[in-house]
């Protein structure tokens, strides 16, 4: 039995279609020709095989996606020596995510970007960090070409500049999910724009095509400490990435998925950060878009983030 | 019937085999050069496989550079074989037809060494197979990357089959089936032309990067491409005119070198164009351009690259326009020389590391390529440069018809 998830409706199609259909056998057979000539020619361990017959996130059936995350666990236990859990959490009905930024309270401490190396499992060396924290000069207002990314004095906030962190807008019309060549990301009907790790080329297309610098490459293995690993993780999220491919913020989608905040939100000390459904009125990122007046990054670019910045006194 | 196409395949395979790899000292020096350039290039591309894309100096801030440059180059030096094709097929014309097969092996060549730099670009070679039609997943009709493998591949596939044709008749002294091929030379007219505007929009349809998002793009793609292919064309056979039997007319040079003065004076026009828009309107895009000419804060290492591809456009500009200076051999050598320069920064470097710098957010990072870059780069050229030397030197006694059909040792 084989069933079809499309990228646009991952959840419905669940067509069962008796025997493999001609498209699908042409590929199993070319994919296993192609192993066999692989492993013959070079050698190749399994795990370079298995890679090879690897398929697409959104085509795999409940069925195949139950063995592709025990598989990965049981990767993950070798590799750290310590119990990993991955999940595939759907996207929940009537959700759609939105997040607010009040940049009148931010305070450029970078507590955000920290707990997001540690709750997402981001590359300690090399360093990959999903938020960066820029400091805006005051007397020349949001300009990206003054802003200082590496800004480092004794104390937070200095008295002349203001921040802004930057993380994926997960826009509604993401130009990154349109420039990939293969299909290996894609917004889900809650919003977030998510990557197969599995499936990425590392071409870099989509890195080239987002404005906000919101896309991180594995430029080498990534490293994290086991005992810094957060053992918690989603397929789509925050699991171990491999070399060569890249990542990028889904809003904590194993935790958000679940009702919980995203990391930043939690941590952020002076409660810059809000985050909600944007399909419910009565929520919190509602109440201050009625409330507040929003603005997004890069109007101009008709992304349509679903990141919003407010100054709310 | 069919036993005799294999027995004549056999026999062409192997002739062309033998007619490629035999030759002078000087010849087989030369296949030595390239290959020895290819193994340093390939053991810095398993050191860079192993270790990963951190062994080259690209980061998130300039995610595509060298080989991305070389790529898109190098695509346009495939495009540029139409040249040939134009004023031999369309128009009929004697003196460049006896030589326009040149043209498609040098496409063949250029094609090979562009997808070459893709491969070793990406992250996960191993993933390759995605970008497979039926097999793997190619992202159509959004993304243009997934456009480009379609039509670079397709290119390469028509050319090998029209060079396939014209050396096989030939070896076996047949006159080549017209209404089999000329369909498919006028075919890659277009062909050409639609590659190198793909590769124009994979950069052009991103508006995160304004440097790229002009439309004077792909117009500009095309112009450049017309001068860089046919001075590499021009500089071989001259080559050819010296060391094999093949003569060369005198007014298919000067006809080449007169078209790619036109297609020059496109570019540069186009070129100021862009530029009087940047600098005229000075608005915060023109950040990139000023990155490239002049440098920021200090951040001046495109600078020298830009002038001085400009400088080499502009000389042999002139160089080609005057018919005095066309028609000596050593002012057209030079002005070859100078365009080959000239538009391999402007497409590579200062095409694509100007719209990574500064970045979407406003840093700016300062990328030199690394050795390993080089090496890998290096290798990728012998590799072209090699498969072009053979298929000339198989074809030219081919096109002469000194070579023995029969396959026999004589």
């Amino acid at each position: 039995m084989t069933s079809h998830r499309h990228p646009d409706d991952p959840h419905g199609g669940e067509e069962s279609c008796g025997g493999l259909d001609r498209r699908e056998f042409l590929r199993q057979t070319g994919l296993v020709t192609m192993a066999g000539v692989a492993a013959l020619s070079c050698g190749c361990t399994p795990a370079f095989i298995e890679d090879l017959l690897r398929t697409r996130f959104t085509r795999l059936s409940p069925r195949k996606l139950d063995a592709v995350l025990r598989g990965l666990e049981a990767d993950y236990a070798t590799r750290y020596g310590r119990a990993v859990s991955v999940k595939a959490t759907p996207a929940l009905d009537g959700v759609e995510f939105g997040y607010g930024l009040d940049l009148s309270r931010c305070i450029g401490c970078r507590r955000c970007v920290y707990a997001c190396v540690h709750e997402n499992n981001q590359s300690r060396d090399p360093q990959i960090q999903w938020i960066q924290v820029l400091s805006m000069d005051r007397q020349r207002g949001i300009s990206l070409e003054h802003a200082d990314h590496y800004y480092d004095p004794q104390q937070v906030p200095e008295a002349d500049r203001f921040y802004i962190p930057i993380a994926c807008q997960q826009c509604r019309n993401p130009s990154c999910v349109r420039a990939c060549p293969v299909k290996a990301t894609w917004q889900e009907p809650d919003g977030i724009v998510v990557i197969d790790y599995d499936w990425c080329i590392g071409c870099r297309c989509c890195m080239a095509a987002c404005p906000y610098g919101a896309r991180h490459f594995n430029w080498a293995e990534p490293a994290i400490p086991t005992a810094e690993l957060n053992p918690d993780t989603h397929y789509l999220g925050n699991r171990p990435r491999p070399k060569g491919v890249v990542e990028k913020c889904t809003f904590c989608i194993h935790h958000t998925r679940e009702g919980r905040y995203p990391a930043c939100v939690e941590i952020c000390p002076v409660g810059a950060r809000k985050f909600g459904n944007l399909l419910d009125e009565e929520s919190e990122i509602r109440y201050l878009m009625r409330e507040k007046q929003v603005f997004v990054l890069k109007e101009e670019l008709n992304t349509r983030p679903r990141f919003y910045y407010f100054y709310a006194t | 019937m069919r036993r005799n196409l294999w027995r004549d395949t056999w026999q062409f395979v192997g002739g062309v085999a033998r007619l490629a790899f035999t030759g002078s000292g000087w010849y087989l020096a030369w296949l030595g050069l390239l290959g020895l350039l290819i193994l340093s290039g390939l053991f810095a591309y398993v050191q860079q496989y192993r270790g990963g894309l951190i062994m080259t100096n690209m980061r998130d801030q300039v995610s595509w550079a060298f080989y991305i440059g070389n790529f898109t180059f190098l695509v346009g030096v495939a495009a540029a074989a139409v040249l040939l094709v134009i004023p031999a097929y369309v128009y009929n014309w004697k003196p460049i037809k006896e030589i326009a097969i040149f043209g498609e092996l040098l496409a063949v060549s250029a094609i090979i060494m562009s997808l070459l730099f893709v491969a070793v670009d990406i992250g996960r070679p191993d993933r390759a197979w995605h970008l497979l039609p039926l097999l793997g997943s190619l992202n159509l009709p959004s993304s243009l990357l997934a456009w480009d493998v379609l039509v670079l591949n397709g290119y390469l596939l028509l050319n090998i089959v029209i060079v396939w044709h014209f050396l096989f008749t030939g070896f076996h002294r047949r006159p080549y089936n017209k209404r089999f091929v000329v369909p498919l030379l006028l075919f890659s007219i277009p062909a050409a032309v639609g590659i190198h505007t793909v590769t124009a929009f994979v950069y052009n349809g991103m508006a995160a990067r304004p440097f790229w998002n002009a439309s004077i793009l792909a117009p500009k793609f095309l112009a450049s491409a017309f001068c860089s292919g046919p001075a590499i064309l021009l500089i071989l056979f001259q080559i050819l005119d010296r060391t094999t039997q093949i003569r060369i007319k005198q007014e298919a040079l000067e006809k080449i070198a007169e078209l790619m003065a036109y297609a020059m004076f496109l570019n540069l026009f186009l070129f100021g164009a862009e530029i009087f828009k940047e600098y005229y309107s000075g608005t915060t895009h023109l950040i990139h351009t000023q990155y490239l000419y002049s440098g920021l804060d200090g951040h001046r290492s495109l600078v020298p690259f830009a002038w001085g591809s400009l400088a080499c456009s502009v000389a042999a500009f002139l160089l080609f326009l005057v018919p005095a200076t066309r028609r000596r051999m050593v002012t057209l050598n030079l002005g070859c020389l100078l365009i080959y320069t000239g538009v391999y920064i402007e497409k590579g470097l200062a095409l694509v590391i100007p719209g990574m710098t500064p970045d979407t957010l406003g840093e700016i990072y300062d990328y030199v390529p690394t050795f390993t870059e080089i090496r890998v780069g290096a290798g990728i050229f012998a590799v072209g440069f090699l498969v072009f030397s053979v298929l000339c030197k198989a074809a030219v006694p081919i096109i002469q018809g000194t070579h023995s059909p029969a396959g026999d040792r004589g």
